[in-house]
């Protein structure tokens, strides 16, 4: 999951910048067999890292009995989607998607407006103690699910928030937005001062300071934010695992684990559940692609 | 006047001071203060001060889960750093000049894309494609001719752990691959091959330009991979359970088992305390290391 960071720029300075500089230079260069010796070396390891996905396709394709006669590898005599819907019927998978698509999303926009308040009172309010509390907050980023996640049960249980999903959403808004206050402050830190004394004289208060002046300079940073909060929350698993019993509240990566762990699913209903949990996260990928370069370029800008 | 002015900044600090402090500074606190204690998650916790850790130095199986974690970093963070390394450096220095930036470019998607998928899911697919009957894996071995070699591979306390390893080799190689590219865009182009019309050769150019240039970025995914591995739980829950007997249990599914399946709260935490102490030390050395290692390049 926090691959997606490093992601989008290189796509974009790998297309781009490469023939900018020198539009002939692929062409112009002798390919000797040791070149075409690693090209085939190297598809013949992307082919093998891709062989799971289209097993995974195949075989959610497949009916039980074509399964059974065909074995795992064979491609599908047609296009079947029994398999997809039984297992779209069986685990409420429109509810489970909602449940993922409402948690990820409350957790994505609370947490960048959480690290936005946080970061400007640490970094351009520089209040007192903010050296430590940086430190605090860089430990709390490393620190491990499982050292919290307990007392949380336990706290959620005497709150009557148990297995309900805004304590997954309020737990991930504070988890999330270690890193974003961490992120954000030290941006905020360089920001430039006297655009700030500018406002104040022109009698701007500290509540439109931050929403005229910071925001809009900061905006494409926490567009940046926004999408990796809600990846990264699409993707957790522990916490929403420990704190999400009922069918009703839990999320896909959950409901799917769960099923897997109780070793109730047959091959072809099997894939059919890997199908539908890798569709969304693919989609969002090519969704957000763009955004993240757009994004990690844009807030270059100082 | 000055502290007026700082003061006046504290009520956009106070929802995340309350929201920290109730949701990661006293859990983690209470954390510490349980594996003290014995509980089994109702009534009073009991003091029993250091038993816990006293049980932990004896316990076989704890060891044991943090040996197999010693092999889920090789799986997670080495394998994948030196793979990933080369990987950048053949797709950078060699397909990226012969044959252009777009097959870098869909190489690297290829490698990447099981970095898209929740990891649980990526479990999921490995689990069916290693299942003992009609798994694909087996079913291609059949094909091959091998049959002999078709095996439970996750059933089987011999196989158990290397399969997840594999899986998660699978899982794990797009991220350095992608962030070191992106860090041998700094590298001019021409620098490449200067060093190859004077006759470097393909193995003399990754040690002494690829390397040097990507150093920070080695640092960086070594450390966030390192951290992740010892993190690791979604795939053990999935993929094995931590079985067969214990075969694949890692300290974070070891405390959870304690906390959930178990109730012996008091221990778990006593395994997550000692966890979060390691992953604190490992994150402090590797920044030392990092910054003595950046501030020699600068002077």
């Amino acid at each position: 999951m926090t691959a997606i960071i490093a992601e989008p720029a290189p796509d974009r300075a790998a297309s781009s910048r490469g023939p900018r500089r020198d539009p002939r230079r692929g062409r112009r260069r002798r390919r000797g067999p040791s070149a075409y010796a690693v090209l085939a070396a190297l598809a013949a390891l992307a082919g093998i890292m891709l062989i799971p996905f289209v097993v995974v396709v195949f075989n959610a394709l497949k009916t039980p009995a074509e399964y059974a006669e065909d074995g795992p590898l064979a491609p599908p005599g047609g296009v079947h989607l029994d398999g997809i819907t039984d297992f779209w019927e069986r685990v409420g998978f429109g509810q489970v998607l909602l449940n993922s698509a409402l948690i990820s999303g409350s957790v994505a926009v609370l947490a960048v407006l959480l690290s936005v308040l946080n970061a400007y009172a640490l970094g351009i309010g520089r209040i007192k103690g903010r050296t430590w509390m940086l430190a605090l907050l860089l430990l709390a980023n490393t620190l491990p699910q499982e050292a919290l996640v307990y007392p949380l049960y336990y706290l959620a249980k005497q709150l009557n928030l148990y297995d309900t999903r805004i304590s997954v959403i309020i737990v991930f808004t504070v988890i999330q937005s270690a890193f974003g206050t961490y992120l954000l402050s030290s941006v905020l830190a360089t920001f430039p001062r006297p655009l700030l004394e500018a406002a104040r004289i022109d009698g701007a208060n500290r509540w439109q300071i931050l929403w005229r002046v910071v925001f809009p300079v900061v905006r494409p940073t926490m567009s940046v934010l926004l999408v990796f909060f809600f990846i990264w929350t699409w993707n957790e698993f522990l916490i929403p695992l420990v704190f999400l019993i009922s069918q009703d509240n839990q999320t896909v990566s959950v409901a799917l684990g769960v099923l897997q762990g109780q070793r109730m699913m047959d091959a072809t209903m099997s894939s059919a559940a890997s199908l539908l949990g890798l569709i969304p996260t693919v989609a969002f990928f090519l969704i957000f692609q763009r955004t993240l370069s757009r994004g990690l370029t844009a807030g270059a800008i100082k | 006047m000055r502290t007026d002015r700082k003061v006046a900044y504290l009520p956009y600090l106070a929802p995340g001071l309350v929201l920290f402090t109730g949701v990661i500074g006293i859990p983690f606190l209470m954390n510490i203060y349980t594996s003290f204690t014995e509980w089994p998650g109702v009534g009073t916790p009991e003091w029993v001060g250091l038993d816990n850790y006293a049980k932990l130095a004896e316990d076989g199986e704890f060891w044991a889960s943090f040996r197999h974690n010693a092999l889920v970093i090789v799986g997670m963070a080495i394998v994948p750093t030196v793979m990933g390394l080369v990987l950048a450096a053949a797709l950078t220095d060699l397909i990226q000049r012969h044959f252009g930036p777009r097959v870098a470019s869909v190489l690297r998607a290829c490698l990447y894309l099981p970095q898209v998928l929740p990891i649980v899911i990526g479990g999921i697919v490995w689990s069916w494609l290693l299942a003992p009957d009609n798994g694909a894996v087996n079913e291609l071995l059949e094909a091959a001719g091998l049959g002999s070699l078709a095996h439970d591979w996750l059933g089987d306390p011999s196989t158990a752990l290397p399969s997840v390893l594999v899986v998660m080799v699978w899982i794990q190689i797009g991220f350095p691959l992608v962030v070191f590219m992106s860090g041998l865009q700094r590298v001019e182009p021409s620098l490449y091959e200067a060093a190859e019309m004077d006759g470097a050769s393909w193995a003399r150019r990754f040690w002494h330009i690829t390397l040097p240039q990507i150093r920070p970025e080695i640092f960086v995914v070594l450390l966030w991979t390192t951290i992740a591995a010892l993190k690791v739980f979604g795939p053990i829950y999935v993929l094995t359970k931590g079985g067969p007997g214990g075969a694949t249990s890692v300290p974070s599914y070891y405390s959870y088992q304690n906390f959930f399946d178990k109730t012996e709260v008091g221990y778990g935490s006593a395994i997550s305390t000692v966890l979060t102490l390691v992953i604190i030390a490992l994150t402090v050395v590797f920044l030392r290391f990092q910054h003595r290692d950046l501030g020699e390049e600068e002077r």
